[in-house]
């Protein structure tokens, strides 16, 4: 049931990868407009770049939010899933999962590209990946839940971003405070797991909390 | 003898025991905050480090400790509300949501007002401020999420649950951004060179205190009056009340 | 096996009915009716356990559905106003994955002998996108062949099938009551099953 989810979303997405490559694009035009606007001078803009990445990130994984479940509300298939007789926290656990695949995986492959357009060192791309690896999926987590509560609302998305971005804070802070601590020579064996523990603690209740925000949302 | 307590968790003997409690409410707030302003501002010291500037203290910390505080009694009332289906705790917490966001509001821009003389500057990315403004937006969140929802029951249980997810990661976010701030050392001003204070001070703050929560008190049970009457406007009760009202 | 007691259902400010009362047995099939704005879709909704009733309770069993859920949704089959399939699925994928997230998995040939029973055979592997509403009301119809539950709860089945299909959708109901099957639905259109007991619930 918990992979049936997942291969059904995953199918779903396959069969419209311009929403996947929209997200995509999304994120690297957003890194692409900063240079443009501060101006193309290399030391402030290596060490711009995490937060760079990180706030576009956070943007895009945030804007795809609104497909997770607003798809399915609207042609009847998440009433017949609440309806199911396995656990609905699992169920959005599965989805949450499928909305990272295929939007935060993107981001975290694209990453390192985008790093080299700032000019950063090496160790510094492999830290900025790997804190997304760890980051992004949180963000998938958190934002079910928002995305849960503003299910079928007016202006759902704009609300849906009120609603989440404050609580992506920590997230944000350890994800660039990561890769600004290693180009500062520190350690950044702390941001890491601190975003691990963000990870551990956004999987178990998360998925709870937004399956609670559905059985509102829908009754 | 045996107090009934349930008895006032019906919308509608709390309406009228609500009604009865306003003006004593009204009264205290007036009178602390007469005394406690009148303390701040004519009869504790000078500072001799900060001058006249630390008396907006009075109400910058008054308002800051109300809007931490309001938070949590709103996340546990909309929490009672979601756990035991009772009505009245969740009109409750949509009550304090505005005021709470007013103290915090004002915990901010009392804030900006000191750090002008003190730093130089209206406003620092310092640990505390920027917490207070995340503050702020979870109070914006939770009441524009429930604004967007037209069924009250739903925007009761909608915000409680972002209410209670907030509150799980208010300290996470305080933690977060404290870490952040010792990072960033270079660009922060350090807050906690508390000066040894005078009594005077200490009482008047104390008065202020007290002073914001019997405003805090009178504002949330008249904005629950109003609720309630709104919510119910299709019972018996009302309809005898607007009866009552009309005959006067 | 089915029983509810005193349920009553407020939308916003409306009272939309109260103090309703019934029991449903095996083999028994009972008929929501009402005008429009009465709350049949409400009350369905209720009884499927998707929102609770102002008042009253719901029982399976002897028990609340409430401290149920998953066991009384493993022994029900909901089916409302929205078909409950993906466009951009094909009709097979649709039928199997509706049914695998309901908790029975089935292979493609039980899914491709439930649409050629109803009258999709040789559209199997078209996106359900491409079909007309009617068809898709067939798709969705297609998982009561599949589905093993007791309990089918159905809103206006009927809507939007022809001829043929509504007579298909008739003997399908009477087969499924036959083998001690439930079944609540509302529709509009006079029904023509013979059933051991139909009942009627009026709503205002």
């Amino acid at each position: 049931m918990f992979l049936w989810i997942i291969k059904r979303d995953l199918l779903l997405a396959m069969r419209r990868r311009s929403d996947v490559f929209t997200t995509l694009f999304f994120f690297v035009i957003v890194v692409s407009l900063f240079p443009l606007s501060v101006g193309p001078e290399m030391n402030m803009l290596r060490t711009m770049a995490p937060g760079v990445v990180w706030v576009a990130a956070l943007l895009a994984s945030m804007l795809s939010l609104g497909r997770m479940f607003s798809n399915d509300y609207l042609d009847g298939t998440l009433e017949q899933m609440l309806l199911s007789p396995q656990s609905l926290s699992l169920l959005v656990l599965g989805k949450a999962l499928a909305h990272w695949l295929v939007t935060g995986v993107p981001l975290v492959l694209m990453a390192p590209i985008l790093g080299i357009q700032y000019d950063l060192p090496v160790d510094a791309l492999f830290v900025l990946t790997i804190s997304l690896l760890l980051g992004t999926p949180v963000l998938s987590l958190i934002g079910a839940i928002g995305a849960a509560l503003t299910l079928g609302l007016r202006g759902g998305g704009v609300l849906v971003s009120l609603l989440v971005l404050p609580l992506y804070i920590p997230v944000l802070i350890f994800g660039s405070g990561a890769v600004e601590a290693n180009m500062a020579g520190l350690g950044y064996d702390a941001h890491m797991s601190l975003l691990g523990a963000f990870l551990l603690v956004s999987l178990v209740f998360a998925p709870w909390a937004a399956a609670a925000s559905l059985r509102v949302s829908m009754e | 003898m045996a107090i009934n307590w349930f008895k006032y968790s019906s919308p509608a003997s709390f309406y009228s025991l609500s009604g009865k409690m306003i003006p004593i409410f009204v009264f205290l707030a007036v009178v602390t905050l007469i005394a406690g302003l009148y303390i701040g501002f004519f009869v504790a010291p000078t500072d001799f480090q900060q001058g006249e500037a630390y008396r907006i203290i009075f109400i910058h910390v008054p308002a800051a400790w109300m809007s931490m505080f309001l938070y949590v009694v709103m996340a546990f009332w909309a929490g009672i509300g979601l756990a035991f289906n009772t009505r009245l705790s969740s009109m409750l917490a949509t009550a304090i949501a505005p005021t709470g966001a007013m103290f915090t509001f004002l915990a901010l821009w009392t804030g900006a007002l000191w750090g002008k003389p003190m730093w130089g500057t209206w406003w620092v990315w310092d640990a505390r401020l920027t917490s207070e403004l995340i503050l702020l937006f979870l109070y914006i969140g939770f009441m524009s999420l429930q604004a967007a929802i037209d069924d009250p029951r739903r925007a009761d249980k909608a915000g409680a649950i972002i209410a209670l997810v907030g509150v799980v990661n208010i300290p996470i976010i305080y933690f977060s951004v404290q870490w952040w701030n010792t990072l960033h050392q270079g660009a922060s001003v350090s807050l906690n060179q508390a000066p040894a204070m005078a009594t005077t001070m200490l009482t008047g703050m104390l008065i202020m205190v007290i002073a914001s929560w019997m405003y805090s008190i009178a504002v949330i049970l008249k904005r629950v009056r109003v609720i309630i009457l709104e919510r119910e406007s299709h019972t018996a009760w009302v309809a005898e009340l607007r009866k009552k009202e009309a005959a006067r | 096996m089915l029983q509810g007691s005193n349920l009553a259902c407020v939308r916003g400010d409306r009272r939309l009915f109260k103090d309703i009362n019934f029991s449903l047995e095996p083999g028994g099939l009972m008929q929501v009716r009402g005008p429009n704005g009465s709350g049949k879709t409400s009350m369905l909704r209720m009884l499927c356990g998707l929102s609770d009733p102002a008042l009253g309770e719901i029982t399976w069993c002897g028990a609340a559905i409430r401290s149920l859920s998953g066991d009384y949704y493993a022994a029900m089959t909901y089916m409302g106003h929205l078909s409950g399939t993906k466009d951009d699925l094909t009709v097979v994928e649709n039928l199997c994955i509706s049914s695998a997230l309901a908790g029975l998995e089935i292979n493609e040939t039980q899914a491709c002998k439930a649409l050629e029973h109803m009258g999709l055979g040789g559209r199997e592997t078209l996106p359900v996108k491409v079909l007309s509403q009617g068809q898709r009301r067939r798709v969705a119809l297609a998982r009561l062949l599949v589905c093993q539950t007791k309990l089918w709860i159905l809103d206006e089945p009927l809507a939007a099938l022809d001829v043929s299909a509504v007579k298909l959708m008739q003997s399908i109901l009477e087969q499924h009551l036959e083998q001690g099957g439930m079944v609540v639905m509302t529709t509009h259109q006079e029904i023509d099953i013979t059933a051991a007991s139909i009942t009627q619930l009026q709503l205002a």
